[in-house]
């Protein structure tokens, strides 16, 4: 009963330095690239699946919280704010480092957001985002809160097509690099790929951690009495539209966190990022993953992430993920991965008491 | 309030769906320590009266008081915080969790771990945590399913299933516990365990408030009994009164159409 | 006067279209409890396989034989994959007509590749206009309205006096009862989806020589088509009607008080707007826990 969730974390991390040392041994670092976009794709799956598999809600928008935690962060670091920087307001800002300079397209120097104040900015927005969309949108049920997500999903991404500030159709680019400090940056320069590496598994980890904490928790068995008898969980005193809430703010605010750092890891961001086809895949992969299913939802969204980031589907890419999910409704309603985790779980509480072992995964030649 | 107050006053209750008017004028009271219950044929609006007083349902006139508070109105969260619980005609357990996890479910009122202290497990929230679980498993074990406890709860049988959710809204430390037909589906000797675990609940102090169609089993144990007869309280009394009400009797014994629909 | 006049017609015009999408979905949606995504793809099949047939048949007899393949794709995809879920849960649903929906759109892509296609005006050609109170119009725009505007009256006869249409009307009131007194209801529902997607593909088809047809035309019409369908309030066949017109002409409004870019986000608002604050429709009643929690 008591989760003891550190101990495959633990695993997990350990196959995360396998992999990369395999990677790198064979001296194929280039593959770390896809490896960092599919681990942030996965806090967003990893999210998403606290709402569906365990809440019971469906969103059709976390593309959008992706996002607009990106954009928050690539037009405030990008912009420039050397107008705000003069004003009265520019000394103290920069004092507390909430605004940087950097090195201007044409020479010279430009003043932006901090990329540290232009992510805390960036989920303090997406928090009042989904506050208000959740608020309503979450009263709704079933088909209607599909279709109030997605709509909401697709009001995001026609302002952010339609607007200026935001790059229209190019997007934005040049987002500067952020350090992190003791020498790390999320950045993609070539020479950090392997601490880059680290810090998108670390986030992955850490987010899987946490979510499997509160999953065993008085708020997770809310979300998931909310799910298996909104009535009876209501009738035990459980404040269902409340959790309901909870379970959509926090994984927009991780769906942010992601989009943020990949913006600064890619260097940029773009529109297709928002688009809806974006969101039902996140929603395709927590479906693979067997809905209520933090680990199978991890691994099936870093595996097709990371082969469809590799271009492995060519122009099919889409079309896999609209047929793997009309495969696993009709045909394993409860995710294809059920068997297959539930003899894992057998097979690793037998192996848990003795040895804490995993076998490297190289890449694939 | 004094001490002799009801626990519970349902007050002039009216509610109507399309047609029938399934509450008309129902007015009693519930004391405290005692057992009550409401009887009357199938389709006398005894769920519905409990739907009232758990706040699923907001009554069209009248109000409901629990411990001098007016309850009618409230959502039925807030309802159960107060310390009123109840059981459904058909158990609804959440079938996507185990047996122990849907009783600590109960716990909720009783607790208040955040989402953060459980993300982070501070040290109180662990402390909670255990403490919801021993005190769960050992309802589990009260009502003689601890060894099924990490079992899921759609693997019990449909008695099985009643006693979980018995226990769940014991777990809820309720002042009143409302519970609707507990014994229907139950063989003669969970009846009667039923009826023995009943008796021990009032003994903790716990008032109950049971709709039950098992007439020896309501005779046996219930304090008083409210008589609902197509949505009209037609008699209220202790076991002996209504055993002898004349119109108690041909509701039940025939010559009334309810009764042919009942049986 | 002449401006106001031509927004009007326009956002009439693209209207019909969405009330066509609206009605579509209002078939399916009350005959099987299901809320078809793939409705938008009905609408793209239609354009692009009469764009197809155009090349070798006379115009009317490809826009007629798009409209039946594409209703017997309807009916096909409900025996299919509908028939036998029907106990499965709203989120199975909507994950399934997603996933359907995107596989359409894709082989769409590899069948018809990206470029946009339009099938010729049905009378005149792209210069040619009409002129109505100041207004330049193409006459496009008449067949668009008065094509749609007669399916829709056709429907509507059908579900009045036929005998199906009676059938499908008693399943979206009540499906248990419409069981019990033998109505072969898995037939309905066949009926529905195909009725469904071969309105669809007609709006596709009188569309497409002003609106163009491109694979990926769908989700956009789908959730506009929604959007109307919940204005008027979603389940009874006709409604929608009504709701696709005011869809349209908000849309076809907005661009004078907000950039164009932002059309279609308007619409998107309106369907959001509606959905918050009267998700039963602005005529229908309340239905209550369907919808959403008490
Ligand atoms: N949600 C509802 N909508 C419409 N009518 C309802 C609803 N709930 C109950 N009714 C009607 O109200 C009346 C009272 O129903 P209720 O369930 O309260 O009866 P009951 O006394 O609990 O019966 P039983 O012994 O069969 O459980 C019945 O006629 C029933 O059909
Ligand atoms: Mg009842």
């Amino acid at each position: 009963m008591r989760p003891r969730p550190l101990v495959p974390v633990l695993a997990a991390a350990l196959a995360v330095v396998a992999l990369q040392v395999a990677v790198t041994a064979a001296g194929r670092e280039y593959y770390l690239t896809q490896t960092i976009m599919a681990a942030y794709y996965a806090v967003v799956a990893l999210g998403l699946c606290l709402v569906m598999g365990y809440a019971g809600q469906i969103s059709l928008g976390h593309a959008a919280f992706f996002s607009l935690g990106g954009y928050t962060s690539a037009v405030l670091t990008t912009a420039d704010l050397t107008p705000l920087a003069r004003s009265g307001w520019g000394g103290p800002l920069l004092r507390l480092h909430l605004l940087q300079a950097r090195a201007g397209l044409y020479g010279g120097e430009t003043i932006g957001a901090n990329p540290w104040a232009a992510f805390g900015g960036a989920l303090l927005l997406t928090f009042a985002v989904a506050l208000l969309v959740g608020y309503p949108a979450l009263r709704l049920k079933g088909h209607y809160l599909a279709m109030a997500t997605l709509g909401f999903g697709l009001i995001v991404y026609r302002l952010l097509l339609g607007t200026n500030l935001t790059g229209a159709a190019d997007g934005i680019t040049g987002v500067p690099p952020w350090r992190l400090g003791f020498g790390l940056e999320i950045s993609g320069d070539g020479a950090q790929r392997i601490a880059n590496y680290y810090v998108a598994w670390g986030l992955v980890l850490f987010t899987i951690l946490l979510l499997t904490h509160i999953v065993h928790s008085r708020a997770g068995r809310a979300f998931r009495a909310l799910h298996g008898g909104e009535t009876a969980a209501n009738s035990m005193g459980i404040n269902t539209a409340a959790y309901k809430l909870r379970a959509f703010v926090l994984s927009a605010l991780l769906a942010a966190a992601a989009g943020s750092m990949l913006t600064h890891y890619s260097g940029g961001i773009g529109p297709s990022e928002a688009s809806a086809m974006k969101s039902v895949r996140y929603v395709a992969l927590v479906a693979a993953g067997g809905m209520a299913n933090l680990w199978g939802v991890l691994v099936v969204s870093a595996t097709l992430n990371f082969l469809s980031l590799r271009g492995c589907f060519g122009s099919y890419d889409d079309a896999l993920f609209g047929a793997l999910l009309i495969a696993i409704v009709s045909l394993a309603p409860e995710g294809p991965l059920q068997p297959l985790t539930a003899q894992g779980r057998r097979l690793w509480s037998r192996l848990a008491g003795h040895r804490v072992m995993t076998t490297p995964e190289g890449p694939a030649p | 309030m004094t001490p002799a107050a009801p626990l519970l006053v349902v007050d002039d209750i009216r509610h109507r769906f399309g047609g029938v008017q399934a509450l008309d004028h129902v007015s009693f009271g519930v004391n405290r320590g005692e057992i009550k219950a409401v009887i009357g044929p199938n389709g006398a609006g005894k769920t519905t009266l409990f739907n009232v007083v758990s706040g699923l349902i907001r009554p069209q006139s009248g109000t409901v008081r629990f411990n001098g508070t007016a309850i009618s109105g409230l959502p039925p969260y807030r309802i159960a915080g107060l310390g009123l619980s109840r059981t459904f005609q058909t158990p609804s357990l959440f079938l996507n969790m185990t047996t122990l996890e849907n009783v600590m479910v109960g716990r909720h009122v009783r607790s208040r771990a955040g989402l953060l202290a459980a993300a982070l497990r501070l040290p109180a929230q662990r402390r909670e945590e255990r403490a919801i679980h021993d005190v769960s498993l050992a309802l589990l074990e009260e009502v003689g399913l601890a060894a099924a406890a990490r079992r899921p709860v759609g693997a019990l049988s449909f008695g099985q299933r009643r006693m979980v959710e018995l226990a769940r809204a014991l777990a809820t430390e309720p002042e009143l516990l409302l519970l609707d037909e507990p014994a229907s589906g139950l063989n003669t000797r969970e009846t009667d365990d039923l009826a023995t675990l009943i008796g021990r609940i009032r003994d903790r102090g716990i008032t109950v408030l049971l709709v039950e169609h098992d007439m020896s089993l309501v005779m046996d144990i219930a304090d008083s009994i409210v008589v609902l007869h197509f949505g009209v309280p037609i008699a209220e009394g202790t076991p002996a009164v209504i055993r002898n009400d004349r119109r108690v009797v041909s509701v039940y014994l025939g010559g009334d159409f309810a009764d042919a629909a009942s049986a | 006067m002449a401006e106001f006049f031509q927004y009007a017609l326009s956002g009439v015009t693209m209207g019909s279209i969405y009330a066509a999408v609206a009605v579509g979905f209002n078939l399916i949606y009350g005959t099987t409890g299901i809320l078809n995504f793939a409705q938008g793809e009905f609408v793209m099949l239609g354009g692009m396989i009469a764009v197809s047939l155009a090349a070798f048949m006379p115009l009317p007899l490809a826009v007629a034989a798009a409209m039946l393949i594409v209703a017997l794709c309807g009916g096909a995809l409900e025996i299919l994959f509908f028939r036998r879920l029907r106990s499965h849960s709203a989120l199975h649903m909507i994950v399934i007509t997603i996933g359907l929906s995107i596989v359409v759109r894709e082989a769409a892509l590899h069948v018809w590749d990206e470029s946009v296609r339009s099938l010729p005006y049905f009378t005149g050609n792209e210069c040619s206009s009409v002129h109505l109170a100041g207004a330049a119009l193409s006459p496009q725009v008449f067949w668009v309205l008065g094509t749609v505007g007669l399916a829709v009256l056709v429907l509507h006869t059908f579900f009045r006096y036929s005998l199906a249409g009676k059938a499908m009307r008693a399943c979206a009131s009540n499906y248990e009862a419409a069981m019990l007194v033998g109505i072969n209801t898995a037939n309905v529902r066949t009926l529905a989806f195909s009725v469904s997607a071969g309105l669809g593909a007609l709006a596709g088809c009188v569309i497409s020589p002003i609106g163009m047809t491109q694979y990926d035309m769908g989700t956009d019409l789908a959730i506009k088509g929604f959007a109307a369908a919940i204005l008027g309030g979603l389940g009874n066949p006709m409604a929608g009607v009504a709701g696709g017109l005011l869809v349209g002409l908000a849309e076809s409004y907005s661009v004078k008080f907000l950039p164009a870019a932002y059309k279609d986000a308007t619409a998107f608002a309106i369907l959001l707007l509606v959905l918050f604050v009267r998700p039963h429709g602005l005529f229908g009643r309340r239905q209550g826990s369907a919808v959403r929690e008490a």
